[in-house]
């Protein structure tokens, strides 16, 4: 049978590389997105923490007045580095899943498919990228009731919706590069855990990176949360704006993104061996 | 420029391997290996070994947990590259062109790995797109695999409210969907309970009847060797011990005796016998899936 029938088959995909691969990562996004929408409980428990961080961590330091944030309030200044941290505490535990369909077989069976290994970890960013837009809904939502001036030009609301698409991609597909690394739900729970609080806490998420020591500054430079919540100050916030500007805040993201993509094509396979 | 691959071996040519190139020449078998070796640091899991396997047969390979049969598996369906010697399976070598050969293959893995919140429509639907099938043919293939395994009215029900037998029978359609030339199977029937195991067992046959598929099945049960496979291998601790059909296995080492006999014969040891905390443990998660 066959060898004919699979040439044929497969032979769009051989003569249009980059189209195959898309379809191949849109399917990938597809059921993993039919799968959140299908059980959607981890986003709304996700959506406590930012709420937490807010109400409570955020109305008590707007009334300390030594952190200078510029012509905004403190609530203002802070806002968009929660909804940067509730991206990255989501994405970060992405490999827990990544491990469990390991455990099940399910990845043993994508990688026996002809699929290309980049298009198989390239869904599941793109999901992930998707599943940050419920953050945004939750932050904006937030915000309002909070009474901080958020921007509503089109333009701006996508930039958001981009923004946070693109370190949802980076902070989960960082996620599976560990998973591929430590292999098992146990470890990876503990390194999970280690992993979060200095990437949140070395970036300009709650504080401006000139209120830090100079060592934990070049920390910061280098860690792609800064540039997100960079980005997301200058686009969420009204008389926010971007420190490094959106040309090297973006840039920077989509570096970060392709050198974490290529390195998780070449571990992804490693997961089943 | 890239080489090309070759193409489907002729019929009737023997295989030629060339050591410096890796590459295959021309065969006239469905899998066949020259040494195939697997080693991890110090440990060999699979041992220099030489199959053949005919095409359109149910091929057997026999032994306890830890035998290397997994191991065998995972480099016939490229997930380990081999550490020495060479594969070719639907006539490409696995480990120069083990993209060539994933088109031409199929693969159910020990573990449930239907995903359980998905609907088998869906899951199907995925295995289509990830196989590169054009939008027109996909629905047809679908519905043809769900009839092919007794699926159709279950077909928009989550996995996760399924029996064992029909997980298995719905990994059967995933991996037939896209007719595949070989098709492998690592331990197909472990947990199932009797009637799902008869099930199993029938759809197969039935598989390598209409269909032509070249089927490998990975097994420790010396019933369903028996009543599935045209030849067997068996291994033991990596190596082929013996190869041949039940029938003349049995032969050869008494009258009357039964697969369990041929086993212990040729490795010296028992079936049951074998297989370090890991390979247990899996099998049991597999089985406890299944209920």
């Amino acid at each position: 049978m066959s060898g004919k029938q699979e040439e044929l088959q497969t032979a769009w995909a051989d003569s249009f590389p980059l189209l195959g691969f898309l379809k191949e990562s849109l399917a990938i996004a597809e059921v993993e997105l039919k799968k959140l929408i299908r059980d959607p409980t981890e986003l709304f428990t996700r959506a406590v923490q930012p709420v937490l961080w807010i109400v409570i961590f955020g109305q008590v330091f707007s009334r300390v007045r030594g952190i200078p944030t510029g012509t905004i309030g403190y609530l203002a200044f802070m806002t968009p580095g929660i909804l940067a941290q509730s991206v990255l505490f989501s994405a970060i535990f992405y490999g827990i899943a990544v491990i469990w369909e390991r455990d099940l077989g399910i990845i043993h069976k994508l990688l026996v498919s002809p699929a290309r290994r980049g298009s198989l970890v390239f869904g599941k960013a793109i999901s992930s990228g998707f599943r940050g837009f419920v953050q945004v809904v939750v932050i904006y939502f937030l915000a309002i009731a909070m009474g901080i001036g958020l921007r509503w030009q089109p333009y701006a609301i996508l930039g958001v919706l981009f923004s946070v698409a693109l370190g949802s991609a980076i902070f989960s597909t960082f996620s599976l590069i560990v998973a591929c690394i430590v292999k098992t739900r146990e470890r990876f729970m503990g390194i999970g855990q280690l992993l979060t609080m200095p990437l949140f806490f070395a970036s300009n998420a709650i504080y401006p990176l000139t209120l830090m020591p100079v060592w934990l500054r070049w920390f910061a430079r280098l860690n792609p949360l800064t540039y997100l919540v960079d980005s997301l100050r200058g686009l969420m916030i009204t008389g926010g704006h971007s420190v490094h500007g959106f040309g090297v805040d973006f840039g920077v993201m989509l570096f970060v993104f392709i050198i974490f993509l290529l390195i998780a094509d070449r571990l992804y396979p490693t997961l089943v061996q | 420029m890239k080489e090309q691959p070759t193409a489907y071996p002729s019929p009737g040519k023997s295989m030629d391997f060339d050591d410096t190139e890796n590459r295959v020449m021309s065969g006239s078998w469905a899998i066949e290996t020259n040494g195939l070796t697997m080693r991890f640091g110090d440990f060999t899991a699979v041992d220099a070994i030489n199959l053949k396997v005919s095409h359109g047969k149910i091929f057997g390979l026999l032994g306890p947990n830890g035998a290397g049969k997994t191991t065998t598996i995972k480099m016939f369906t490229t997930l380990l590259k081999p550490t020495a010697g060479a594969a070719i399976v639907a006539g490409f070598d696995v480990g120069s062109f083990p993209a060539e050969v994933r088109k031409r293959i199929g693969y159910v893995p020990q573990m449930l790995s239907a995903d359980g919140a998905l609907t088998a429509y869906e899951n199907l639907m995925l295995s289509a797109k990830l196989y590169g099938m054009k939008r027109p043919d996909r629905k047809g293939r679908i519905a043809d695999a769900l009839n092919f395994m007794g699926l159709n009215n279950s077909s928009h029900k989550l996995v996760k409210t399924y029996s064992g037998g029909m997980i298995r029978r719905l990994e059967l359609a995933q991996a037939m969907l896209h007719r595949p030339g070989v098709l492998f199977l690592d331990e197909p029937t472990i947990g199932l309970d009797p009637v799902a195991r008869r099930i199993v067992w029938e759809r197969l046959i039935a598989l390598k009847e209409k269909y032509g598929i070249t089927i490998l099945i990975t097994t420790h049960d010396m019933e369903e060797a028996d009543q599935l496979c045209d030849e067997i291998a068996i291994m033991h601790h990596g190596k082929i011990a013996a190869t041949g059909s039940p029938a003349s296995l049995k032969a050869s080492v008494e009258p009357g005796a039964n697969l369990h006999d041929v086993f212990v014969y040729y490795s010296g040891g028992s079936i049951e016998e074998g297989g370090n905390y890991r390979d247990v443990r899996k099998t049991r998660r597999t089985a406890n899936r299944l209920g």
